[in-house]
């Protein structure tokens, strides 16, 4: 009836996961307990679960992020005190528990962090910035988020209800195949990752149309804001790559679950074919996760230095050079496979041609910031820190990228320094200047700054001091993934390693303090015009927050930088130089439940699947496509907004910035 | 406040002619959004077809003693699932020309056409599968079978979803009629339709006609 799963399967006998399972588990009941008892529950359903608005979803995926960011960092919490007490002991974590951790540690840091915090800021920034009322496909835009959410709560289901993989964030077979993980963990880790991985290649696909055939009149693509550009970059590389993860996990489950011989040891079976397939989908994965990143910096630097973006057109190129470079050089993950000196050196050599459109876009931001007066508020503070340290990743990187040296360090701490190095510096660090510089956009108050720089100090000086031993550790030989060690020469530079990690926490610490406060001062922090930082794109030209329609009337584009210079016109003459449009109403589309109970569904599926519950698999699959025809069947795709409410709307705004300006005037 | 002279634009094409130029004269119309979305989308697919095909081609050899391609592959059968298939693509595609023409009775007909061709094809391949297995050539056989019983199963998987969809796609042009989005939603049908005609074509060719060169002339 219930397939494999039995009372066995909850951890009763291990006290860490069962603790932590069941503070998760009341932690949740709680928050839906006190949503129910406030009466929130009917607004939530309407306002945010079955929204199709764009902002409202990529909103709630970078609270999906941010939640998701905590799990994660906990478990390096656990792996760093792990690795500072195990010096000749045996420390806290059972070797069985220690490798659930590091496994679901970079699971949850890459596909259920790094990938919702950067399809979010795409997903609330763009619209706004290409000066456009939505998303191509406004519908499947909740399907796509909630799959992720469904994906994220299978992970986490598993804190509960069996185990996690052992197999580290990407299960190499043969270890994940049946004969040596025959538990569900594997299973959980394949099922969450085919369910949010359909929803990002929905996302993709979604944001790639957007960019390509939904622009305000006059916005060719060389008038596109940088962020734009690089979100294009990474739509087409997930609907590039994506399938391969999908095709690639999917012959894994076979393997699994139907006595397949993709990747086995037995009857002919490839394990090398996966670490191909795997990587041919996960470094351009990598440049997915970057592209949006430096898009965001590249909003950042030329905003808070008040000038043009420097070589706009050579940043583009850059940009796309990397979109297909991207796809040369996956060897180069596993040089030690022994593919010869040949394709190692084509590999090597592709790796590092990367280094040079990557050098050309820092040297723009350098140049950006070169003469221009540079305000050095939270966001700018994170481009900063992000400059310095992703040098220093991608110099480690090229390093790696030298065949002979990577036979040395091939799987060492130093790897796993790098990858932080880049991933940290990078993305984690662009995503929180994202989140820092479009906050006041997406709720109409900004953040708190004294508390913000903190955060960033903290997380900027806790970097180094977590991720420089470990490059001193791998350097003198340290593997990854050790769950105990008995070389006295480590054990210092461990403990100095987490204490980096305590300091990262005081930042996530202040991040939380910084949002909390922020919120409860919010009256005092309000900024009626739009546009708190002096922005330069089209986002800042319309209300904070912006109307559900995002603009009154589509913006026609003439140059690069559309809405800086109408607003230096209105400066200089001290008065709003465009007169009022005349308001025509305007239709949007509904919202719909529909993401939320595919996402049910889905999550009912794929548990089903990893317990081998087979009649309830039929049976969720047959409800989906009834729900599939039900939705299909509606009549009523689109609401109209009358053109007097969206006049009320806009002039609200208008008589904001008129304001302001009277105000410069005195 | 938004940028540059501001005047309502009820239909973006209008401003086409006085800008830019490429794409760049305001959202397009939701049809050619939606068949954008929908050939990105069948990019992707044809993306996974391809690791499936990389997949194959690295095991093609990897037979583990058992039967090899030579000993399977029937072209009679194949060529009869060519045929179907190529068949439903061309009433398909009389489908679309009676929705052009707002005509029920030879929409649903050629539909239906297209329907029974299209399970034609699947009983065709799904009799190959039987026997293949009642031979001792079922997928768990050697890594050479799991491809290939993964990469054609997985064109199959297509045209069955692809069917479902059709009678779905049938029953709401009985319904609703020729309204807009339900076109929208048979123009990706057809898309899909036809470039799961493309898939197997490469099927075809890479697999079944390949398979059975003679040992000699393989590479």
């Amino acid at each position: 009836m219930l397939g494999k799963l039995t009372w066995q399967a909850i951890p009763f006998g291990q006290p860490i996961p069962l603790a932590v399972g069941a503070f998760v588990v009341f932690g949740m009941c709680a928050v839906l307990i006190w949503v129910a008892a406030k009466g929130y529950v009917p607004y939530l359903w309407r306002e945010w679960i079955t929204s199709v608005d764009h902002k409202r979803i990529g909103i709630m995926y970078c609270l999906l992020a941010s939640i998701m960011l905590l799990r994660g960092f906990s478990d390096a919490l656990m792996m760093r005190s792990q690795q500072a007490l195990a010096f000749h002991a045996a420390g806290y974590l059972p070797p069985e528990h220690y490798d659930q951790i590091f496994s679901a540690h970079g699971m949850i840091m890459i596909f259920f962090v790094a990938m919702p915090f950067v399809i979010g800021l795409m997903n609330f920034v763009i619209p706004l910035q290409l000066g456009v009322r939505d998303v191509a496909f406004p519908t499947l835009n909740a399907v796509s988020f909630w799959l992720t959410a469904a994906g994220a709560l299978l992970v986490n289901v598993s804190l509960v209800i069996g185990e996690f993989a052992r197999t580290g964030w990407l299960p190499y077979p043969p270890l994940s195949e049946l004969t040596y993980s025959p538990g569900v963990g594997v299973d959980y880790y394949l099922w969450a990752l085919q369910i949010s991985g359909v929803g990002t290649l929905m996302a993709g696909i979604n944001m790639a149309t957007t960019i390509l055939k939904m622009r305000a009149p006059g916005m060719n693509y060389m008038r596109m804001p940088m962020f734009c550009w690089t979100s294009l970059a990474s739509s087409l590389l997930i609907v590039a790559a994506f399938p391969i993860l999908t095709s690639t996990l999917a012959m894994l489950l076979l393997d699994r679950y139907v006595g397949f011989h993709f990747f086995t040891n037995e009857a002919g079976g490839n394990a090398m074919m996966f670490m191909n397939l795997i990587w041919a989908w996960g470094h351009p994965e990598v440049y997915i996760l970057v592209l949006p990143a430096f898009g965001v910096f590249s909003e950042v630097v030329s905003t808070f230095s008040g000038k043009p973006l420097f070589g706009y057109r050579s940043m583009v190129m850059a940009t796309m050079a990397i979109c297909v470079l991207s796809f040369t050089v996956w060897l180069h993950h596993f040089f030690t496979m022994g593919a010869g000196a040949d394709v190692n050196g084509f590999f090597g050599i592709a790796s590092m041609l990367i280094a040079i459109p990557t050098g050309v876009k820092i040297y723009n931001w350098l140049f950006t910031m070169y003469g221009g007066r540079v305000r050095f508020s939270s966001p700018m503070l994170w481009a900063l820190g992000f400059m310095v340290t992703f040098v220093i990743g991608g110099m480690t990187g090229v390093l790696l990228a030298v065949p002979p040296a990577d036979f040395v360090l091939h799987n060492s701490l130093f790897l796993v320094a790098h990858f932080h190095n880049v991933i940290i510096g990078g993305v984690l660090f662009g995503a929180f200047a994202g989140y820092t510089y479009w906050f006041p956009k997406a709720f109409g108050f900004t953040l708190d700054e004294r508390l913000g720089k903190a955060a960033f100090w903290c997380w900027f000086v806790g970097f180094y001091v977590a991720f420089v031993p470990l490059y001193v550790v791998g350097l003198e030989g340290m593997t990854r993934r050790m769950q105990h060690y008995d070389r006295p020469e480590w054990y210092p530079w461990l403990l100095v390693a987490g204490v980096g990690a305590l300091i990262i926490l005081c930042g996530i610490a202040l991040q939380i303090a910084q949002l909390t406060i922020s919120i409860r001062s919010r009256e005092r922090r309000r900024e009626p015009t739009g546009d708190p930082w002096d922005g330069r794109s089209l986002e800042w030209a319309t209300a904070s927050p912006p109307p559900v329609f995002n603009f009154a009337v589509l913006p026609i584009v003439a140059d690069e930088e559309p809405y800086w210079n109408v607003k230096q016109r209105a400066r200089a003459q001290m008065r709003l130089v465009t007169a009022e449009p005349k308001y025509e109403h305007i239709e949007m589309p509904r919202n719909s439940p529909v993401g939320f109970i595919t996402a049910f569904f889905a999550v009912l599926t794929g548990f089903c699947l990893i317990w081998h519950i087979w009649w309830l698999v039929v049976l969720g699959l047959v409800c989906a496509y009834i729900s599939f025809v039900v939705f299909a069947w509606r009549d009523e795709g689109e609401f109209e907004i009358s053109a007097e409410e969206v006049a009320r709307i806009d002039r609200a705004n208008r008589e904001a910035r008129a304001e302001y300006l009277r105000g410069l005037a005195q | 406040m938004s940028a540059q002279a501001v005047h309502a634009l009820p239909d973006p094409h209008h401003a086409s002619s006085q800008v830019t130029g490429h794409g760049a004269g305001g959202p397009a119309p939701k049809r050619i959004v939606v068949g954008y979305g929908f050939w990105i989308f069948l990019l992707s697919d044809v993306i996974m077809f391809s690791s499936f095909f990389a997949a194959y081609a690295v095991l093609f050899k990897n037979t583990a003693g058992g039967p090899v391609a030579q000993q399977l592959f029937d072209l009679r059968n194949t060529a009869a699932e060519t045929a179907c298939l190529l068949g439903s693509t061309f009433t398909c595609a009389m489908a679309g020309l009676a929705v052009g023409k707002r005509n029920q009775k030879w929409t649903q007909l050629a539909l239906l056409a297209t329907g029974l061709l299209g399970v034609t094809f699947i009983s065709l391949e799904l009799r190959e599968f039987a026997s293949l297995v009642a031979r001792g050539a079922g997928p768990t056989r050697s890594a050479f079978l799991s491809s290939f019983f993964t990469l054609v199963g997985c064109h199959g998987a297509h045209v069955t979803v692809g069917l479902l969809w059709l009678g779905t796609m049938m029953a709401q042009f009985y319904a609703k009629g020729f309204r807009q989005n339900i076109r929208h939603r048979f123009l990706c049908f057809s898309l899909f339709w036809h470039a799961l005609d493309i898939i197997w074509v490469a099927i075809f060719s890479l697999v079944y006609l390949v398979g059975t060169l003679p040992q000699e002339l393989l590479p």
